[in-house]
């Protein structure tokens, strides 16, 4: 089932402290949509809003085609999984996922088909006799998906379920998540601040910062072609390295202390000053093909086995940070040339606007 | 190696350190006879003759020991002793029940909903905690005197179920507050209105606190001598504590052995509440937080 969710210049205000601007969202039906933005963007409180935990202060949020703003959270047709799974402690899971059935008073059958079902999907079924206390956090984590799925709603929410847990677990947890996801085909909305999680199981990303979209798209759209250099340098690990420049006549640019040939991107009037960006996996040391960036002296190494981190500062004084597949044989202290392809290069107006040739 | 094997004993450091440890059992075990002097004097009193009493020979053990004052407290009243017993355990329940659900429900709507005033009346119920008895006694009193409540139980009970007692809704509104609100906001999204909330979800979760407010509150009943004495004159209704009163005549002459021995009895249902509550006491006041 899919439905679709409309926000139409929504508006959140605590007071006189505006936190969500006029926000405008199509979440396509079916989707699995994340949104990412930095502490304090409002994606959580966004988020909230669409599930009916907190009022709308101004514009319109429509859910199926149906305006949904005074509409009480249980009807809706949503269930969210909180950060800290909120699972009822002193109930079983059992319990715990039979509990909104229950209120909604389905028949003990129904609830009792339902309740294995889910534990059935999520693997929880040996836990069922147990109290939350009782279980790992990925135990935990499941429990509350799971009493997600038994009410069988239209859209799923999710507000950073996977912060709580270790590393390996998060990856983990993030595969079944989106496994479920094409099991059950649902409108989900998830909330992460973790771009990693984001790329990696989103089909849209809604990118989000101080109550205003920065940026929409799919992960690669927004890798490939990011709308201003927020999203550039949000999108992406290591962050995309960013440079002055100034414009040149002829589709150049001059960047620490040479002259970049751009094989005619748009640049703008000559002069003007430029944010230049390049992300670290697009630098080529050594000998490479693309434009010459200078000479770099390297500081600090970081071998990660599939891949080496370079931390270099340029002859003209920025810093970078390279990343170069496979083991390189660099040390610290010595000096490398860079190069980059101009098709990997991005260039910033001083609003932070990217400019598309 | 002495040393490190009593490392982590309290008091075991140090030469010596059973001696240490020693002393100040000793100390600590005098001390707590000196506190309970009164008491074990008032149950050597209670078992031995009254002649014993007041004499030179007052000390704690007593020379002959008959349960004669106690039979005599028991049956010696126009009152059978056993009813005033009755009479204040089942004002105490009531009472108790009454607080204790009204307090719940008060203090839920103050830490968890939200609505016009509540600053201003959560302010309000606090100051109430600063109203000396003494204050409202007789207002309270001519209030009864007009519904024709005096001379029986309905002042002493009655008002618990309207959330009199300020110092029980602060305390559970503490707890309240440590109870994460996300389990309200996941109860929310799942269906419930407040009210289920309210049983479903916080109540079963407060335990420690609804049992520290039922102690406490039935203490504090059990014990109360002045309001029954205010509002109570027919004997058959008496409290335990208008019982013992009883045995303390006017007239000068008192059965102190009889008083004794009644006390040492009303005694026991405290005692007992304290030797079988005593850990759910100190996790309802300690606590202002749920263990997670």
């Amino acid at each position: 089932m899919s439905t679709s969710i409309q926000l139409k210049q929504v508006v959140k205000r605590y007071g006189s402290l505006e936190v969500i601007r006029g926000i405008d969202l199509d979440i396509t039906p079916g989707a699995f949509t994340v949104f990412v933005g930095p502490s304090g963007c409002g994606k959580s409180t966004l988020l909230r809003m669409i599930a009916g935990l907190e009022t709308i202060t101004g514009g319109d949020l429509m859910i199926g085609g149906a305006r949904m703003n005074d509409v009480a959270a249980s009807k809706r047709g949503i269930a969210m999984v909180f950060q800290s799974y909120a699972l009822y402690p002193h109930m079983t899971v059992y319990k715990n996922l039979a509990f909104g059935l229950e209120t909604a008073g389905y028949r003990r059958d129904e609830i009792d088909r339902r309740v294995k079902t889910a534990a059935e999907t999520l693997q929880i079924t040996p836990y069922l006799g147990r109290r939350p206390k009782a279980l790992s956090g990925g135990q935990r984590q499941r429990v509350a998906i799971g009493r997600s799925i038994v009410r069988d709603p239209n859209i799923f929410l999710f507000d950073e379920p996977l912060s709580n847990l270790d590393a390996e677990l998060r990856v983990q947890m993030r595969v079944e998540i989106s496994k479920l996801h094409e099991r059950l085909g649902n409108t989900m909305i998830y909330v992460t601040h973790d771009q990693v999680e984001a790329m990696t199981m989103a089909d849209r990303i809604v990118v989000l910062k101080d109550g205003r979209v920065m940026q929409t798209g799919s992960p690669l759209d927004l890798y490939n072609t990011p709308a201003n250099r927020f999203v550039a340098g949000f999108i992406g690990s290591p962050k995309m390295n960013f440079l002055e420049a100034q414009a040149l006549d002829g589709g150049a640019v001059a960047l620490a202390g040479g002259r970049f040939e751009l094989n005619g991107a748009q640049t703008g009037a000559a002069g003007a000053q430029l944010t230049f960006g390049i992300r670290p996996e697009h630098i080529t040391p050594g000998n490479g093909t693309g434009q010459p960036l200078g000479e770099a002296k390297v500081h600090l190494v970081e071998h990660l086995g599939g891949s080496t981190v370079l931390h270099v500062t340029l002859a003209a004084g920025p810093d970078l940070t390279v990343v170069a597949p496979g083991q390189l044989k660099v040390t610290s202290g010595e000096t490398l040339p860079l190069s980059a392809d101009p098709a990997n290069c991005h260039l910033f107006d001083p609003n932070g606007d990217a400019l598309r040739g | 190696m002495t040393e490190a094997a009593h490392h982590d004993m309290p008091g075991r450091t140090g030469s010596h350190p059973y001696l240490r440890s020693g002393l100040l059992h000793a100390l600590l075990m005098a001390a707590s006879f000196v506190m309970l002097y009164p008491i074990l004097w008032m149950l050597a009193g209670s078992l031995r003759p009254a002649s014993e009493l007041f004499g030179g020979d007052a000390g704690l053990i007593p020379s002959q020991v008959t349960l004669k004052a106690y039979a005599d407290g028991w049956f010696g009243l126009q009152v059978n002793f056993g009813r005033f017993f009755l009479n204040s355990l089942a004002i105490s329940v009531l009472a108790t029940l009454g607080n204790v659900f009204a307090a719940s429900l008060v203090a839920f709507a103050f830490a968890r909903l939200t609505f016009f005033g509540r600053r201003f009346w959560f302010a309000l119920m606090l100051g109430t905690l600063m109203l000396p008895y003494h204050v409202t006694l007789i207002p309270q009193y001519v209030l009864f005197l007009k519904l024709g409540w005096v001379n029986t139980w309905l002042p002493l009970i009655v008002p618990k179920y309207f959330a009199v007692d300020a110092f029980f809704i602060f305390l559970m509104v503490q707890f309240f507050r440590g109870i994460p609100r996300e389990l309200d906001e996941a109860a929310r999204m799942d269906g419930c209105s407040a009210w289920r909330i309210y049983r479903k979800v916080i109540l079963p979760l407060s335990m420690p606190v609804l049992a520290t407010a039922a102690i406490f509150s039935f203490i504090w009943t059990w014990e109360d001598f002045f309001g029954p004495l205010i509002y109570i004159s027919n004997m058959k209704m008496y409290t335990v504590q208008l019982g013992l009163r009883s045995f303390v005549d006017s007239s000068g002459t008192s059965s102190w052995n009889e008083l004794f021995a009644m006390s040492i009895l009303s005694l026991v249902p405290i005692f007992l509440i304290f030797l079988f509550f005593q850990r759910l006491l100190i996790e309802g006041i300690a606590t202002t937080g749920l263990k997670r």
